[in-house]
């Protein structure tokens, strides 16, 4: 029972190494595909760039980024020193764009893995318990989708004062929606297979075959919808940065960078708009290439 | 067909009372409740008693919830209190403008994902389709704002050819007068969805080509536009409709940032207001009347779904 599953389980997941070691091959078929893939590739590689930009960056490039300097406010790129100019308060702009990426991705990966473990258990439970249940679950999913997430951020955020923890549980409280709906979908085609079943007539209850069967077997739609997520999640920040909705200075994200940075669109100020914008595209445009490099993978092994 | 419909119908019911209960449940989250919300931090403690009983907040939940439903039925939404003017009037004259914006973004973006999705796949696996691929990537990877900004610096500053704020008429009439200001606005929106939509139509194409009714057209000797044309495009397009109801959601949240970049006079720019100021009667009005388009939209885009295609009437 346990090698049904984890033939069909992913070499990633966790608590399944065996099944690693069992087929090699196959591990190896889905990195190849991965790593053939070149938009994938430079996905990983901008991820890591930016990774080490923002965490590794600051102890090499030492900058005030807590208390304000106005004399130095508005400096034009290259001005004493500062590489890509300074803000309105003075900030050096590099500087603040690396600690804003450690903000932005912070609360991106916490709200995309939040979101991603709550929607996979309640796809599970309701499409492995089926019937009215399901019908109860789907319809609450339904009304949270009928209104649009950035309406509910808005409201909520408006509610209570965002810091980063809010933040992160109001992103993952509207993007738990779709992982719950593509799980669901495959737990109601795997609660039929005979080992769920076989399972079930051993006694085994409802936990057992979530938790055991039908997360691990749905792991690749997992894994693939977590990395939208996160890209989903970190845009999401910085939308509500530009309705207003951020985390108060000091702090900053890339979002609030460039909606500060709005403010100077007429003074032709475009190192307070270009660079924190292209950090955005370029940190959502790499977890998107990831995702898609993952779900050619991951098709390919089911193919096999 | 019947039974589809009403089984469909009855869901779309269901789903709008979660909605409300939805919207029901934000209005008691307000800090200190409802009354506080509209009485601001000046209120006494006795005026708060006294709005609570005047309005029934001090009655059991499940009675609150059945009075709000039933003034929802009467066309109440309750009052602004920053414009002053009950937010059902607020929304009579600003949901048509938010709409002639989606209508006009989402044609200009079909317009183009079309042709675009069916030249990917084509050109399948070519030059053309992996750049066409990383830039719609790029597309959706950028925020909508940024995007808007990018248009008002380039088109407004660089070369100023269109204006960077949109039209500011009372009348969808003099909004439309105004073309030029509608430009921005429109083309900023439409790029938001033709990321979407294109990648949408290159899979769907890509679906179909595999079918069976290509081969059997191509063993007839029709000539490869006419395939593509008469039978690949057409049966691509259909689910393109459901997609449509889908998006509906991130439709209204696109127009929510367009609208308050290019201070478009529509619903968006009156709930983004709303934010700033802690209009709270306006934010919950905007959330459940957009959370009832959504509803009411989807359950239309499945009917027509089922009158294009005749094989999920069948298996309803």
């Amino acid at each position: 029972m346990t090698s049904a599953a984890s033939t069909t389980a992913p070499v990633t997941a966790p608590g399944h190494e065996e099944a690693a070691q069992a087929t090699p091959s196959l591990a190896r078929r889905t990195l190849q595909v991965f790593t053939g893939n070149k938009l994938a590739l430079t996905g990983v590689v901008l991820l890591v760039l930016l990774l080490l930009f923002s965490y590794l960056g600051p102890l090499l490039y030492d900058t005030e980024q807590t208390h304000t300097d106005l004399s130095q406010a508005n400096l034009s790129p290259g001005t004493d020193g500062h590489l890509l100019g300074t803000t309105d308060l003075g900030y050096d702009m590099v500087g603040r764009l690396m600690v804003a990426g450690q903000t932005s991705l912070e609360i991106g990966l916490a709200a995309g893995l939040l979101a991603t473990l709550f929607g996979t258990v309640y796809g599970a439970v309701s499409g492995y318990f089926g019937g009215w249940v399901d019908a109860a679950m789907m319809r609450i999913t339904d009304a949270a989708l009928a209104i649009p997430a950035m309406f509910l951020l808005v409201v909520v955020a408006a509610i209570i004062t965002p810091t980063k923890g809010v933040l992160i549980l109001i992103i993952a409280a509207v993007a738990w929606l779709s992982p719950a709906r593509l799980v669901r979908g495959e737990a109601l085609s795997l609660r039929n297979r005979e080992y769920v079943q076989a399972m079930r007539m051993m006694g085994g209850g409802g936990a057992r075959a979530v938790f055991k069967h039908i997360v691990p077997n749905a792991i690749g739609t997992v894994i693939v919808n977590c990395t939208f997520q996160i890209a989903d999640a970190i845009l999401y920040v910085s939308y509500l940065a530009f309705l207003g909705l951020s985390i108060p200075p000091p702090s900053a994200d890339w979002g609030s960078m460039l909606s500060a940075g709005i403010t100077y669109t007429q003074n032709g100020y475009w190192w307070l708009i270009f660079p924190p914008g292209i950090a955005i595209v370029l940190v959502v445009a790499a977890f998107n290439f990831i995702g898609d490099g993952l779900r050619d993978a991951f098709e390919v092994r089911l193919r096999k | 067909m019947t039974g589809f419909l009403v089984k469909r119908f009855l869901q779309a019911l269901v789903v709008l009372f979660l909605v409300s209960i939805i919207v029901f449940v934000l209005l008691h989250m307000l800090p200190g409740g409802p009354a506080r919300a509209i009485l601001g931090p000046k209120g006494t403690p006795q005026q708060i008693t006294d709005f609570n009983h005047q309005q029934g907040y001090d009655r059991s939940l499940p009675t609150q919830y059945f009075m709000y439903v039933k003034r929802l039925f009467t066309g109440d939404l309750g009052d602004s209190y920053k414009l002053n003017s009950p937010v059902f009037e607020l929304l009579k004259q600003r949901l048509p403008k938010t709409l002639l914006l989606t209508v006009l973004s989402t044609a200009l973006a079909v317009v183009i994902a079309i042709p675009l999705g069916l030249l990917q796949a084509v050109r399948r696996g070519k030059a053309s389709d992996y750049a066409l691929t990383g830039l719609a990537f790029l597309l959706y990877a950028t925020p909508v704002f940024f995007l808007g900004l990018i248009m008002i610096i380039l088109f407004a500053q660089v070369i100023p050819i269109f204006p960077a704020e949109a039209p500011q008429g009372e009348s969808i009439g003099e909004l439309l007068k105004d073309f030029s200001g509608l430009v921005l606005p429109v083309v900023t929106m439409a790029f938001g969805i033709v990321a979407m939509f294109s990648r949408y139509m290159r899979s769907a194409v890509l679906d179909n080509l595999t079918e069976e009714y290509v081969r059997t057209a191509m063993a007839k000797g029709q000539s490869s536009r006419r395939i593509m044309v008469r039978h690949v495009l057409r049966n691509a397009l259909i689910p393109l409709a459901t997609l449509l109801g889908l998006y509906l959601p991130t439709l209204f949240s696109g127009a929510l940032v367009v609208e308050s970049m290019f201070n478009y006079p529509g619903m968006g720019l009156l709930f983004w207001n709303a934010a700033q100021g802690s209009d709270f009667p306006v934010l919950l009005g905007v959330t459940l009347v957009v959370g009832i388009a959504t509803v009411v939209g989807s359950l239309l885009t499945d009917i027509l779904y089922a009158v294009l295609d005749p094989r999920i009437r069948s298996v309803a």
